[in-house]
């Protein structure tokens, strides 16, 4: 009996090994690791998977994305060593938190290997961790200019529904926003949560508590899509301003049925797609462009919406 | 296996009730010999222990990832850092969480409980201006004084602490993210290393030890060294951090009070059954309050030596933690109905967990399918354990 349970056990060993084995076998090419701060739930960074396993085929070079399963920064602190450790030829990573993530990030870039900063921090963090560039969308001037455009359609007031409170650098949209209607940030923020259910209702709440609400700003399709629902339950759909950031295909349809006016586009895929191209051109032929890029902020409205259309949620 | 914990808990006893002993046998001695003194080999008597599902757990693992991962980085000196951190950091939550099972409850406000004492630090340090050594005595005194609120609503209402500590998770949970945006308008306070600078204090939480033993690898070439920087020649691990230390000294502390005090028999017998233990004199109550106090202290530790190694603390800190820490203990062959566990398993158990969870990263294991493998890995780690452990014991 005990002897049949020990056999077993090592015919699963064997067989668990095995295709693991054989996937991490076939390593010659050049590899990079992509690290994000995203929860396992948040359906946003499928665009950023997706633009990273393109351009791995593209350029013939493997590609690993990883995450902190619960959206813990301190847990992906670890994530970044482990990634350091296991020697890759480039890591690519946001900058949720600067003062978390510099120690392990500097580390990495003083054991040799290039780092390319994406999507949150700054042009100036960027550099002072000794990466080679910053790719992304600077935030609060995008939130600044989604401000000063809303100002120019009469908005006064505001709602921010911001799903994922604890990333300082997100919430700066929401400031930027502010600063650029020109009026306080104060209690128009509210902290929805992820799960959509309790984003609809507390949006809902906000709204009869606060009828004269000018605006709702969105921070990503997981507090836009519930909101959708919520303006079609109250009936303010097409009538309340609504801008968000991020796109996703939920907020296209809105935006072609002039629910959403706008959609502020970071570009995700460029910030996954273009690291791997730009690292693995410098680690082949030593080129490397001269600056930071942006790959935000651009606004989509109702008269673009083509190829925004038919790959949102996938690429774009 | 209230037996075991019968036989141990006689086999530990003072010298001051050999009369109980006597009279528990007078009936036995016209019949057969009493099993209940029945002498075991000690070969046995390690095998059957709660750990044993743990060791050859720990064991599978290791050939596991030794087999899949050995080129990946993982066993080089800056890998093996990296998964013994992670451990590290589950044993110091599961040896809490342990004696708590034990003792029989439940704490799952540990998670909670991490980023509150995390961002408690970090307020009065950082916002509030106060000397860092305070910042942390204050927080350990406010953290211990939860867990005995919790412990004492358990108690006093006699609700499960599933309940109890359910609501202190959220509770804890809002409270943190409330502290943190009223008063800093932020959800993560930076700015604790610098704080901490010149703090007698911190470096026990966030220092590292044996830096010169590093160093000296380091420059033999036997570890890996930075290549650039203002780091240029450091050796890549610099030292065993504290949170390690503190891991071995929480798992030497926990498994001699469990297994060589008096104490220890008591929090087998609350778990085991109350009712009984309540009858012999055991002060059930004040066993229990003192074990959620324990828990709170380990999260506590957790939290602080996570805040002085990174310079900041976050509301979202310690997320989903509790189950980590359940888990680990499960895993280490504690039952969860409590009167029965070991914190050496529990131990092994985090060390299985840290590994697996870092190990799965090295193995270069697709991401979406992180979650499959660690929870069939984790479910496969428990059976073989309950299933090895019936085999040798012959328990059915």
């Amino acid at each position: 009996m005990k002897k049949f349970k020990l056999l077993t056990t090592a015919a699963l060993t064997v067989a668990l090994a095995v295709p693991l084995a054989l996937t991490s076998m076939s390593v010659s090419a050049e590899r990079y690791v992509l690290v994000s701060h995203a929860p396992d739930s948040d359906s946003w960074w499928n665009t950023v998977k997706n633009g990273l396993a393109l351009a791995g085929k593209q350029m013939d070079v493997e590609v690993e994305y990883r995450n902190p399963p619960t959206g813990d920064l301190a847990d992906m602190a670890r994530i970044i060593q482990q990634a350091a450790a296991s020697k890759p030829d480039g890591i690519i990573t946001t900058l949720a938190d600067y003062n978390l993530l510099s120690g392990p990030i500097r580390n990495a870039v003083d054991q040799g290997i290039n780092v390319i900063i994406m999507n949150s921090g700054t042009p100036k963090q960027a550099r002072d961790v000794g990466a080679l560039m910053f790719i992304g969308q600077p935030e609060y001037d995008a939130g600044f200019a989604a401000g000063e455009r809303a100002k120019g359609d009469g908005v006064k007031s505001f709602l921010c529904v911001n799903h994922v409170i604890s990333n300082p650098v997100v919430a700066e949209r929401c400031r930027g926003f502010a600063d650029g209607l020109g009026v306080e940030l104060g209690e128009s923020m509210i902290d929805s949560g992820q799960d959509p259910a309790e984003i609809k209702n507390r949006v809902l709440a906000y709204l009869s508590a606060n009828p004269d609400t000018d605006a709702v700003i969105t921070l990503g399709p997981t507090s836009a899509d519930p909101t959708i629902l919520a303006l079609k339950q109250n009936g303010m759909a097409g009538q309340i301003y609504f801008g968000t950031f991020d796109l996703g295909a939920n907020i296209v349809k809105a935006i072609k049925s002039d629910i959403i006016k706008w959609g502020i586009d970071q570009q995700p895929f460029l910030q996954a797609y273009l690291p791997i191209v730009i690292l693995a051109n410098y680690d082949r032929y030593g080129v490397l462009p001269g600056n930071n890029i942006n790959s935000g902020p651009g606004f989509v409205t109702k008269d673009a919406l083509g190829l925004v259309e038919k790959y949102a949620g996938e690429y774009r | 296996m209230i037996e075991q914990t019968a036989s141990q808990s006689i086999s530990n006893s003072t010298p001051d009730e050999p009369q109980a002993t006597q009279k528990l046998d007078e009936p036995q001695v016209s019949g057969k010999p009493d099993e209940r003194v029945k002498t075991r080999s000690s070969f046995r008597q390690a095998l059957i222990g709660p750990e044993l599902g743990g060791i050859c757990g720990t064991i599978l693992v290791f050939v596991f990832f030794f087999l899949t991962a050995s080129d990946s980085g993982m066993f080089s000196a800056a890998g093996v850092m990296n998964w013994s951190v992670v451990s590290a950091q589950f044993i110091i939550i599961a040896v809490g969480a342990c004696l708590l099972m034990i003792s029989g409850e439940f704490d799952l406000s540990v998670g909670s409980m991490i980023g509150f004492s995390g961002m408690s630090i970090a307020l009065l340090a950082v916002t509030f201006g106060w000397p860092v050594w305070l910042a942390i005595i204050t927080t350990f005194i406010l953290c211990m004084a939860i867990g005995a609120l919790i412990g004492w609503v358990v108690t006093k209402t006699g609700l499960p602490s599933f309940i109890v500590s359910l609501a202190f998770l959220f509770i804890l949970r809002g409270l943190t993210i409330f502290a943190a945006i009223a008063t800093t308008n932020k959800t993560i306070v930076g700015g604790i290393r610098v704080a901490a600078e010149g703090d007698w204090l911190a470096p026990l939480f966030g220092g590292k030890v044996f830096t010169g033993v590093f160093q000296w690898m380091g420059n033999q070439g036997w570890i890996d060294t930075f290549s650039g920087g203002l780091k240029k020649g450091q050796p890549v691990v610099e030292g065993i951090p504290m949170l390690m230390v503190w891991a071995f000294v929480l798992v030497l502390f926990a498994h001699f009070l469990l297994t060589k005090t008096k104490f220890g028999n008591w929090i087998f017998a609350s778990g085991g059954n109350a009712q009984a233990a309540l009858y012999v004199g055991v002060p059930v109550n004040k066993v229990k309050i003192l074990m959620f106090m324990f828990t709170a202290f380990c999260a506590c530790v957790f939290a602080t030596s996570q805040v002085m190694e990174f310079g900041s603390a976050g509301a979202d800190r310690g997320l989903l933690k509790e189950f980590e820490a359940i888990i680990s203990v499960v895993i280490g062959g504690a039952l969860l109905t409590g009167g029965y566990g070991s914190v050496i398993g529990a131990a092994l158990g985090a060390i299985i967990f840290g590994v697996v969870q870092q190990g799965l990263f090295f193995a270069g294991v697709e991401s979406s399918l992180f979650r499959v493998f660690l929870g069939t890995i984790l479910l496969f780690s428990v059976i073989l354990n309950t299933y090895i452990r019936r085999i040798i014991t012959g328990e059915k």
